[in-house]
């Protein structure tokens, strides 16, 4: 087949044609790109970068209670989102539960991370149980704690069986088993995050340091550590950004003051229906969370991110 | 090395040990408890039964729902991947202005949170007229998976050398022919993880699929998630353990024939 072909292109091969052919070669190579680009490019400009416009002018509109709501530039709901005292200690609130899961996940998730580059065991298996917790699913692992800690869960059974209670006691739904969930949910992107920095740093480094007179605890303070703060970082940023945009969590393992700025989100959107007010709300959330995105771009650049993202 | 730092090492390993028994025991124990012969499907354990299971397939809502996860992710990943693959090769094998810019862009479905995504996806495609639906569902799904699917798809890509191609038209074949017969065979694996990694962050989506489901439709995921609000039982341990077959199983096992085809292969 390949062989016709080439036979043809030789036959054919007049002066006149050559130059044609190559003209519109070149046309169609610096055309090719582009059309490969243009559905994927459609599809994120059609359903996310206009619909993100699109809730930008919807912010500035208001509810009706009867009908669809009233285009204008009102700045009633910015105006409820931004000095509502409910809503900004939710806000604050939600800040607060993403920065202490962001540091748990930190305080469990280096020293594994450092276990599995450093170990001399099987990589494959250690790999493995690194990427195992992404495939399993986040609703599955969220729920998995009721059976643990609920009032007929592990916990309470084996502690009324050893009779230090008598009757189970209340563990769930309060703010710390929605950070405990939070933490079980993202620490194996930290995890990750961690690892593919370690995993770039020379060992010799650390040796050098050592064979100079460093104790191996100086070695990895002062080396180690801040050649894999980018990653900590990365996934510092992860696990927050993750941790401030959920709703599902606090929904399943949280009671009900527990909300957080996401579950108003979904309150107003799929409860109220007050679309206006939701749109306001989810893209005051898209600005804070955008800022800290931002900042970190600034100071130390996007590739990290994606280099434990792929 | 001193004594001090095997010490120190030994700790690490046993620290390890509990952060990875932290990470897996919970759904361990899902997977125990849905065996389990208890009519409450708790603890104590009181012996083997596949009863749940049996349950799980009798139940109708839960076998819709599992029929409505499948075709939507087996969609979600035709069409993302083909997407994704498209949009992989122009950023990998073409030198285009703004490359930088147009792989953010493509990139920005993750970098928005998915809640505001859900949002503005909802919002907008209502107001264009197409409501709560199984075609917004597919459309979120899309959007939400291609970011996945280009950096997979990509880091192959960039693996592939260019000569083999650039053979390939020089002996006279067409790119299509070439794309057909040269790249796409070695761009295979990623293709294939591509597809997996978009199904089963499909099958898995909760957080924009309860903005974008209609009303009565359920995936497995929101279905899980209703029935938690009646109580735990115990078909919700069993349906846990059925996803986790499927959504690490599956994988697994992809994994385990691409290692076997390309031993066989001697590559």
């Amino acid at each position: 087949m390949i062989f016709d072909f080439a036979i043809c292109a030789h036959v054919q091969s007049a002066p006149s044609a050559t130059q044609d052919v190559a003209m519109s070669v070149e046309a169609r190579e610096r055309r090719q790109p582009w059309v490969l680009l243009a559905p994927a490019l459609g599809a994120v400009t059609l359903l996310l970068l206009v619909p993100l416009l699109f809730i930008v002018v919807y912010s500035f509109w208001l509810r009706s209670a009867v009908g669809p709501d009233t285009a204008g530039f009102h700045l009633d709901n910015w105006q409820r989102a931004l000095t509502d005292p409910f809503y900004r200690y939710i806000l604050l609130n939600t800040l607060k539960i993403a920065a202490i899961t962001t540091f748990f996940c930190a305080l469990l998730g280096y020293p594994a991370a450092y276990f599995i580059t450093r170990s001399s065991g099987n990589k494959l298996i250690l790999l493995l149980l690194l990427m195992l917790p992404f495939w399993i699913s986040y609703i599955i692992r969220t729920m998995s704690w009721i059976n643990i800690l609920g009032s007929s869960g592990a916990l309470n059974t084996a502690l009324m069986s050893m009779g230090v209670i008598s009757s189970p006691i209340q563990m769930l739904y309060n703010e710390a088993t929605v950070i405990l969930g939070l933490v079980h949910f993202l620490l194996p992107f930290m995890v990750l995050n961690i690892y593919v920095s370690l995993d770039g740093i020379d060992t010799n480094l650390e040796d050098a340091a050592t064979s100079l007179g460093a104790t191996r605890w100086q070695a990895f303070t002062q080396v180690t550590l801040p050649l894999s703060l980018p990653g900590l970082a990365a996934g510092g940023l992860l696990c927050f950004v993750l941790g401030a945009g959920t709703y599902i969590t606090p929904l399943i393992l949280g009671g009900p003051r527990d909300a957080m700025f996401a579950n108003l989100v979904f309150e107003a959107i799929i409860t109220q229906l007050n679309w206006p007010m939701g749109s306001a709300l989810s893209l005051l959330l898209l600005i804070v969370l955008g800022a800290l995105v931002a900042l970190y771009n600034r100071y130390l650049g996007m590739s990290q991110l994606t280099k434990g993202l792929g | 090395m001193g004594g001090g730092g095997k010490m120190g090492w030994a700790a690490i390993r046993a620290y390890t040990i509990l952060v990875y028994l932290f990470m897996f025991l919970p759904v361990a124990v899902v997977v125990l408890l849905s065996f389990n012969q208890n009519q409450f499907g708790s603890f104590p354990m009181t012996g083997f039964s596949l009863r749940w299971f049996e349950a799980l397939w009798n139940n109708d809502a839960v076998m819709r729902a599992f029929r409505t996860s499948l075709i939507l992710g087996l969609l979600t990943a035709l069409i993302s991947t083909t997407l994704g693959v498209l949009a992989s090769l122009a950023l990998v094998r073409y030198a285009i202005p703004g490359k930088n810019l147009i792989t953010t862009i493509l990139i920005a479905p993750i970098l928005v949170p998915e809640v505001v995504l859900a949002v503005a996806l909802l919002l907008f495609l209502n107001w264009l007229g197409i409501g709560k639906s199984f075609a917004l569902l597919l459309a979120g799904h899309v959007i939400f998976t291609l970011p996945f699917v280009i950096l997979v798809v990509q880091a192959r890509l960039v693996s592939i050398r260019r000569d083999v191609e650039e053979a390939a038209l020089s002996l006279g074949a067409s790119p299509i022919q070439t794309f057909f017969s040269v790249t796409l065979p070695l761009l295979m694996p990623a293709v294939a993880a591509g597809a997996l990694f978009a199904f089963t962050i499909s099958f898995d989506d909760i957080t924009g699929t309860l903005f974008w489901k209609p009303g009565g439709v359920e995936t497995v995921p929101t279905q899980i998630f209703s029935m938690l609000r009646n109580s735990i039982s115990p078909e919700i341990n069993a349906l846990g353990t059925v996803m986790i077959i499927i959504t690490v199983g599956l994988p697994l096992l992809g994994a385990a024939i691409a290692r076997q085809i390309s031993i066989k292969r001697g590559m």
